[in-house]
C-alpha cells in the first residue's frame, strides 16, 4: 500500500516537473541566432552576490574554498566565446553553462551531418550545429545567464569585433587557418585563448596568451604544409577523445574566469587514448614573435587562408592535378563494367575502408606466362592477396597461343 | 661506447615511420658529438620510409612538428644544436587541428 502511495506521489511530481519545464520554456524562449557580430551582448549581471536559487544550484561548487561565493560571482560575470560547436565545443559549452558562466557565445557555420553525431553529443537532427548545441545547452543555463548563438563563419573582418566583447575564448575549431586567425585576434584584443584539438585517438590542449606564456605563433611561426594536415573526415576520430579535451577546455576557462591559475599556460597537455596523459613544458612568449613579440610586424588581422595556403574549413578541397583525358566519370566507368570491357580497377584506399564497401570488381583477371606453369603459381599468390577477385590461368601460356591461335606468334 | 635514445613519434608523425610510435635506437659514438641536427639526418636515412619532406624541410623538422627533449620544448635547449645525452627521450609531435 505504502509503495503504491509513493508511486502515485512520484507520478504527480513528474507531472509537476513537466509543467514547470513547459512554463520555463514559455518564459525563456530559445535565443535568436545572430548572423552578424555587431549587436551588443546582454549585460552580464554585475551584482556582487548570488540569489538563493543560484546558491542552491551551485552549492557543490560554492563549498569549495578555491571557488566560494566570490569565485561563483566571477563566473556569473564572465563572458566566454566558443568558436566551433563540434566535438570539442559542444561538451565544453555544456560544462560552462552548468558551472554558471554568465554569458556564453557560440560560433559555428557548419550544417549537421550524420557522421558528426558520434562526437558532437549535443547534436540532434537540427540542421545547423549551432542550433542543436544551443537547444540542448539551454536547460543547463540558469535563468539569468545568456547564450548567444552566431551562425556565421569567423573571418578577418568580424573576428576582432566579436572577440572584443568576451573575456575568454575557446578554440574548438577544425582547421589551421581559423586557428591562426583566432590566435592573432586574441593577441590583438588581449584575451586568453584556451586551445583544444583532437584526431584519431589523440588530443592536445594548451592555453595561449596568458601570463607570459607563448601564443600559437610563438610555437608555430610557419603554418604546416597543407598536405601534412589531416582532418577528422580523413583521419578519423574516436568521439570521446574530443569530449575529454573539450571538458578540459571548459575547466581551464572556469579557472581563468575565477582568477585561479590555469594548468596549461606555457604547457601542453597530450592525451593518447592508448597510453596516458602527459604534460610538456613549452617555451615562453617569444621576443621575436610577429604578433605578440617586442616589435610585432602584424598589427591587424591578415588573410589567413592565403597565409596557410588552405581554406578555413575542414572540408576536403577537391584536387585537380590530372587533365580531363586522364579522368573518367562514374557513368563512364559503370558502362565499362556493364560491357565487361577489358580493364583492371585499382582501389587505393586503406584495408579498413575496403571492409566498409567496394565497387564491384571487374569480372576476371587472366594471368599468362610462357608455358602456363609460373602463371598458375602467380594465380595462387594473387588469390591470397586480391580477396574477392576472380583469377584465371591461361592454360599452356604463350606457347599454346602460338600453336592454336596465332601461328606467327614468336615461340622461344 | 654508444648512445642509447628513446624516440617517440605522435600526433600522426608516427605514420611517417612505419606507424610505430616508439623506437629504441643506438647511435655509434663518433669523433664529433651527436646533436639533434645529426639525429634528424640519422632519422632521414634510417627510419623514414618514404616522402622525407613530410618530416624534414630546410634542415629542420617541417612546420607543425614540435620536438621535445625529456618532456621539454627543444626551444628551451638550443634546438638543432642540443647535444644528445645517453638515455634521452626525444619526442616528435605533429600538431593536431581537428575538432
Amino acid at each position: 500500500m505504502e509503495n503504491q502511495e509513493l508511486k502515485a506521489a512520484l507520478k504527480a511530481k513528474d507531472a509537476e516537473i513537466e509543467e514547470l519545464k513547459r512554463q520555463l520554456r514559455g518564459k525563456n524562449p530559445l535565443p535568436a541566432i545572430r548572423k552578424s557580430t555587431e549587436d551588443e551582448l546582454p549585460s552580464v549581471n554585475s551584482e556582487p552576490t548570488l540569489d538563493n536559487e543560484e546558491i542552491a544550484r551551485y552549492s557543490r561548487q560554492l563549498i569549495l574554498p578555491e571557488l566560494g561565493i566570490s569565485g561563483q560571482v566571477k563566473l556569473k560575470n564572465s563572458r566566454v566565446l566558443i568558436i566551433g560547436c563540434g566535438g570539442l565545443g559542444c561538451p565544453a559549452a555544456i560544462y560552462l553553462a552548468a558551472a554558471g558562466i554568465g554569458c556564453i557565445g557560440l560560433v559555428d557555420f557548419d550544417e549537421v551531418e550524420l557522421s558528426n553525431l558520434h562526437r558532437q553529443i549535443e547534436l540532434r537532427l537540427h540542421g545547423y550545429c549551432i542550433k542543436a548545441c544551443v537547444s540542448n545547452l539551454f536547460i543547463r543555463l540558469n535563468s539569468r545567464a545568456s547564450c548567444i548563438p552566431y551562425h556565421l563563419a569567423l573571418t578577418s573582418e568580424n573576428a576582432y569585433q566579436l572577440i572584443e566583447k568576451y573575456d575568454i575564448v575557446l578554440d574548438a575549431t577544425d582547421n589551421v587557418a581559423t586557428r591562426y586567425l583566432l590566435n592573432d585576434a586574441c593577441i590583438l584584443t588581449g584575451k586568453p585563448l584556451v586551445s583544444g584539438s583532437a584526431l584519431r585517438f589523440e588530443g592536445q590542449l594548451t592555453v595561449y596568451n596568458h601570463n607570459g606564456g607563448p601564443c600559437y605563433r610563438c610555437l608555430y611561426p610557419k603554418p604546416p604544409p597543407p598536405e601534412t594536415v589531416t582532418n577528422c573526415s580523413d583521419g578519423g576520430v574516436v568521439g570521446v577523445v574530443p569530449g575529454i579535451i573539450g571538458g578540459l577546455q571548459a575547466l581551464e576557462a572556469i579557472k581563468l574566469a575565477c582568477g585561479l591559475p590555469p594548468s596549461f599556460s606555457q604547457s601542453l597537455l597530450l592525451f593518447d587514448a592508448f597510453s596516458t596523459f602527459r604534460t610538456i613544458k613549452l617555451r615562453p612568449k617569444q621576443r621575436n614573435c610577429v604578433i605578440c613579440g617586442e616589435s610585432p610586424s602584424i598589427t591587424k588581422l591578415i588573410d589567413y587562408e592565403q597565409f596557410c595556403g588552405a581554406k578555413a574549413t575542414d572540408k576536403d578541397a577537391g584536387l585537380n592535378v590530372l587533365g580531363s583525358k586522364e579522368r573518367i566519370s562514374v557513368q563512364e566507368y559503370a558502362e565499362i563494367l556493364q560491357k565487361k570491357s577489358d580493364h583492371m580497377l585499382i582501389d587505393v584506399r586503406q584495408a579498413v575502408e575496403m571492409d566498409i564497401c567496394q565497387l564491384p570488381a571487374p569480372a576476371i583477371i587472366f594471368v599468362v606466362c610462357r608455358r602456363g606453369n609460373d602463371s598458375q603459381l602467380a594465380v595462387q599468390e594473387l588469390q591470397k592477396r586480391l580477396n574477392g577477385i576472380q583469377l584465371k590461368d591461361i592454360r599452356g601460356g604463350l606457347h599454346a597461343w602460338a600453336k592454336h591461335i596465332d601461328n606467327n606468334f614468336p615461340v622461344y | 661506447m654508444s648512445l642509447n635514445l628513446k624516440l617517440e613519434f605522435s600526433g600522426g608523425a608516427e605514420l611517417l615511420v612505419n606507424k610505430v610510435k616508439n623506437h629504441d635506437i643506438t647511435l655509434p659514438i663518433s669523433s664529433k658529438l651527436w646533436t639533434l641536427r645529426g639525429l634528424l639526418d640519422w632519422i632521414k636515412d634510417n627510419l623514414l620510409a618514404e616522402r622525407p619532406e613530410l618530416f624534414i624541410q630546410g634542415g629542420s623538422v617541417r612546420p607543425g612538428i614540435l620536438v621535445l627533449v625529456n618532456d621539454a620544448d627543444w626551444e628551451l635547449l638550443g634546438e638543432l644544436e642540443y647535444e644528445l645525452q645517453d638515455n634521452d627521450h626525444i619526442v616528435f609531435i605533429s600538431t593536431l587541428h581537428g575538432g
